[in-house]
């Protein structure tokens, strides 16, 4: 059987406000994109952890967008501002890691750019095909998870058992 | 399609089938027995249902008619969904918002007592709002439902064999969340009982009187001298031909008279902060230099200022002096001293107002004011401008003598106008005995210029064309036209009497050149009926230019953090259903400010803007959502590296960080930031995040298996 070819899978945070409003619109006027991402609301590209990026890589994504409002657009005035920060920073950490940086996208939607979302989906699928799938065996990533949220959580947990036993 | 909806429980138990177990008090604490070693349901302090034991989530899919049918195999979404851990019912229906599907919801959670909803359907801007109250009515915490978008982000925009597939994952992404959602309760917020309007055109005075008629206070912030707005500047009005000035200026001195509404004129909003029902506006208030309480309108200080500058209001056909009032009926009705065209005040180096001026109303120490106010909703009716005719490069750029615009002409027609309403042109003065109006221009035009109608100018040429017609009756009067747009109350008898009674000469085509030639003005077309080319040897050309935001109008929506769309009017939140509010909440547009309007439309607004604001005026309190930032003080280390990234301030540094939930909006940039992940969102964890990402890749092909 020929190998299917190769399929991205991308993970999109997209704010409420203008990314995720702008892929409602791309949907409203029903401009067609590739179907490759999965997309996950949040409230504004700032509450992006880069941890959920790398989460992503270490779960099988091949790429991930984070779709924001335009520098100076942001409902909450400057959460942008500071994604823009962060994923910087966490580019470079890629670079060292040794996963392309590009795999990670960040774009600036705003809610009457529907033909901007879909334009940036199948750019960032034609190029994620480019560069082929990450390969999650050679990824570091994956030999150190560091502490997980499920982590802190049964830490939390045993700290509230302790203080019930000494009550 | 069956209408039925197609339901797969797992695990039908003989209770859970039994009509009678079925708990129809919400309040109640669900009492049948569960397994030995858990706590057991419980009910929370507001009554919600919660339980102890393993999560019960109910999916309902949508069909959407066939908006999401087509796409998506809506009956294999179902099935994929029923054998997902943790799902405990799944069903899905023709329309799910409708009350039958909703009453599948809400029986569902009864029936099934379901610990959390999904609904899989359109964008959850459309419906997460009914479902959530469905639930409440349930009995079920409304925060413990969630919207999976298989609409816009899937059925819509894709049409391949994994279409179904990408609506799996999201659908099963959100069962995810929703089994980390907790119950959670509205914060209750008080809320400033005053609205501020800005714009005092039409639309805005409209608004004001309504709100402040209602029984509350109004701050009527106006950029210019007056309030009145490009409606102060109109002729005669179409299509009943009601002279404008008559129609508005009693607006205008009830708005002015109006015990509960505070006019700031010259003003313009320099900052606003704060969120629904708590918006805090500063305004700046110029110095007019005028006291309103004391100028008695005499006008001798025009005759002894040495200054002439063009007049704003007769569109530059005439000229003011640097002390002026811009119309005879202008509202305050006082002088305004321009500083920037004045010879200079600060050092004084003319001062000859202040020398004639017999009551001293002039104050040279006038200072700039600053104006403070909590309001609790913000009406946007800042109108539009012009485009200008100097962009028209076919029509000479707007250096062509006698090439004007339609605000021009409305001037021109004004009985107050610099040729007190007698039709000359420009250039000479004389009478133009051929006049040529150019319809869309500026227009319909993507290519060169703008790509929308300005919807209005169909309407005004024909008024302008008909009372030029009234004032020169051996003049001959030519209109171009791509179409005619007459979709209004007796908009089309208006035009065909223009048409028809006043002999117009409507030529369907575009002017191709419009150029001077000795005193005349040369207007090349093509009349696309007859495909004859038309060269008219004009007196005068009117151009009907495109209808565009006021200038400022991006700066004051960036202050507001709202949004502009392609060609800058204001956005509204939905195009059909929500036409007056902008996405922010409390924020309300009115007006040409949102789109090319006329009067009518423009008043219509005002008053729908107005009756979206009193609602919050006039509710009790305001709800806030909870969804919002908390820190666990467990984790917190109290490093304060959260407290900088809050744009509203909402974090207090200390021992631990404390989050005040009045002032948290959610955005969540805190959370993201905190090392120690002792700052968390509520219902929106790093770990429900987590598991929504590791579902929506799940390298597991979604199969379907059957229970
Ligand atoms: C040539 C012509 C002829 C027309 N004839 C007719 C007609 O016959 N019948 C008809 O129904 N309609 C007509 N119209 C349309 C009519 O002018 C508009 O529908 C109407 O004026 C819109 O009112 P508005 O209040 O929305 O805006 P505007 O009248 O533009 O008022 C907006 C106000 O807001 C102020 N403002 C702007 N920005 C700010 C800011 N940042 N801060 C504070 N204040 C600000 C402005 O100074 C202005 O006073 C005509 C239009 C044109 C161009
Ligand atoms: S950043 Fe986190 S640990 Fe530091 S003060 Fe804020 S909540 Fe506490
Ligand atoms: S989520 Fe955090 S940063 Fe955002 S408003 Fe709330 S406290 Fe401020
Ligand atoms: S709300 Fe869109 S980036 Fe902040």
């Amino acid at each position: 059987m020929p190998e299917a070819p190769f399929e991205p899978r991308i993970v999109a945070f997209l704010c409420r406000w203008c990314a995720g409003a702008g892929a409602d619109l791309a949907g409203t006027s029903r401009i067609a994109y590739p179907s490759n991402a999965i997309p996950i609301r949040v409230n504004c590209s700032g509450r992006v952890e880069p941890e959920w990026v790398m989460e992503a890589f270490r779960s099988g994504a091949d790429g991930v967008l984070i779709g924001g409002c335009h520098p100076g657009d942001c409902h909450y005035v400057s959460g942008n501002y500071k994604t823009r920060r962060r994923i910087y920073l966490l580019k470079k950490l890629l670079g060292e890691l040794g996963i392309a940086p590009e795999r990670v996208r960040l774009e600036w939607v705003s809610a009457t750019e529907g033909a901007k979302f879909a334009r940036v989906m199948k750019e960032f699928v034609v190029q994620l095909k480019e560069l082929g799938p990450l390969s999650v065996g050679r990824d570091p990533l994956s030999v150190n998870r560091g502490p997980s949220s499920e982590h802190r959580e049964s830490v939390v947990a045993e700290r509230q058992r302790e203080t019930r036993v000494g009550t | 399609m069956s209408r039925e909806p197609l339901t797969v429980d797992r695990n039908p138990s003989a209770v859970d089938r039994d009509p009678s177990s079925v708990n129809r008090n919400p309040s109640a604490v669900d009492r049948r027995p569960s397994s030995a070693t858990d706590h057991g349901p419980r009910t929370t302090d507001h009554g919600f249902r919660t339980t102890g034991r393993g999560p019960r989530i109910g999916v309902f899919v949508c069909h959407c008619g066939k908006n999401i049918a087509t796409t998506v195999d809506v009956e294999r979404v179902v099935e994929a969904l029923a054998s997902y851990p943790g799902v405990a019912y799944a069903a899905r229906h023709e329309y799910m918002c409708s009350d039958p599907g909703q009453d599948i919801v809400k029986k569902a959670i009864k029936e099934h007592r379901l610990t959390g909803v999904v609904v899989s359907a359109c964008s959850p801007s459309m419906h997460e709002t009914t479902f959530r109250n469905a639930a409440e009515d349930a009995g079920l915490n409304p925060y413990l439902v969630e919207i999976a978008n298989i609409r816009e982000w899937c059925s819509w925009v894709h049409n391949d064999p994994v279409t179904t597939d990408k609506a799996i994952r999201i659908t099963r992404a959100m069962v995810e969340k929703v089994k980390g959602n907790h119950p959670l309760v509205p914060v209750e917020v008080d809320h400033a009982v005053k609205c501020l309007v800005v714009g005092g055109g039409i639309s805005g005075i409209q608004a004001a009187l309504d709100i402040a008629n209602a029984g509350y206070e109004v701050l009527l912030v106006e950029r210019s001298p007056s309030i009145g707005g490009r409606m102060a500047q109109l002729s005669e009005t179409f299509p009943t031909l009601d002279c404008s000035q008559c129609i508005l200026t009693p607006k205008m001195v009830e708005a002015s008279r109006h015990p509960r509404i505070r006019l700031l004129t010259y003003s313009e909003v320099s900052e606003v902060t704060g969120y629904l029902g708590n918006y805090h506006v500063k305004i700046r208030k110029k110095p007019t230099y005028v006291d309103p309480d004391k100028c008695n309108l005499c006008g001798d200080c025009v005759a002894a200022c040495p200054i002439r500058v063009p007049s704003e209001f007769d569109q530059g056909l005439s000229e003011r002096a640097a002390i002026y009032i811009p119309f005879p009926q202008a509202v305050p009705s006082s002088y305004t001293l321009d500083e920037v065209n004045c010879l200079g005040l600060n050092p004084l180096r003319c001062s000859e107002c202040s020398k004639v001026c017999t009551v001293g109303a002039i104050n040279y120490d006038m200072r700039e004011e600053l104006i403070e106010e909590d309001v609790g909703a913000i009406v946007l009716a800042t109108g539009y401008d012009l485009y200008g005719k100097e962009m028209m490069g076919e029509y000479g750029h707007g250096t062509v003598p006698d090439v004007i615009e339609g605000l021009e002409f409305e001037r021109i027609l004004s009985a107050g106008g610099p040729t007190k309403g007698e039709v000359r042109r420009p250039s000479d003065g004389k009478v133009p005995k051929e006049v040529v109006f150019i319809q869309c221009s500026g227009s319909r035009d993507p290519e060169l210029h703008k790509s929308y109608c300005s919807k209005i100018c169909c309407m005004y040429t024909a008024k302008h064309a008909l009372l030029y017609r009234h004032n020169v009756h051996d003049g001959t009067a030519y209109v171009f036209y791509i179409d005619i747009r007459a979709g209004g109350k007796e908009y089309e008898e208006f035009v065909v009497r223009a048409m028809e009674d006043e002999r117009i000469l409507y030529l369907r085509g575009k002017v191709a050149k419009v150029f001077r030639d000795g005193d005349k003005v040369m207007v090349w077309g093509v009349d696309t009926l007859t495909g004859k080319r038309i060269e008219v040897a004009a007196d005068l050309v009117v151009l009907a230019q495109a209808m565009v935001p006021s200038a400022g109008t991006e700066e004051l929506a960036r202050k507001l953090h709202i949004a502009c769309g392609g060609e800058g009017f204001l956005k509204e939140a939905h195009p059909k259903l929500r036409p007056l509010e902008a996405l922010t909440a409390g924020i309300f547009l009115a007006g040409a400010a949102h789109g090319p309007k006329d009067i009518p439309e423009a008043v219509a607004q005002g008053s729908g803007a107005a009756a979206k604001a009193i609602a919050i005026l006039a509710a009790p309190t305001l709800t806030h959502s909870p969804e919002m930032a908390e820190v666990d003080e467990d984790l917190c280390s109290g490093c304060a590296v959260c407290v900088p990234q809050c744009p509203y301030s909402a974090i207090t540094p200390g021992d631990v960080a404390h989050v005040n939930e009045l002032l948290c909006e959610g955005c969540g940039t805190c959370v993201a930031a905190c090392p120690s992940g002792a700052m968390r969102m509520k219902n929106q964890t790093d770990a429900q995040v987590k598991r929504m990402i590791q579902v929506a890749l799940d390298v597991e092909p979604v199969e379907v298996g059957r229970a």
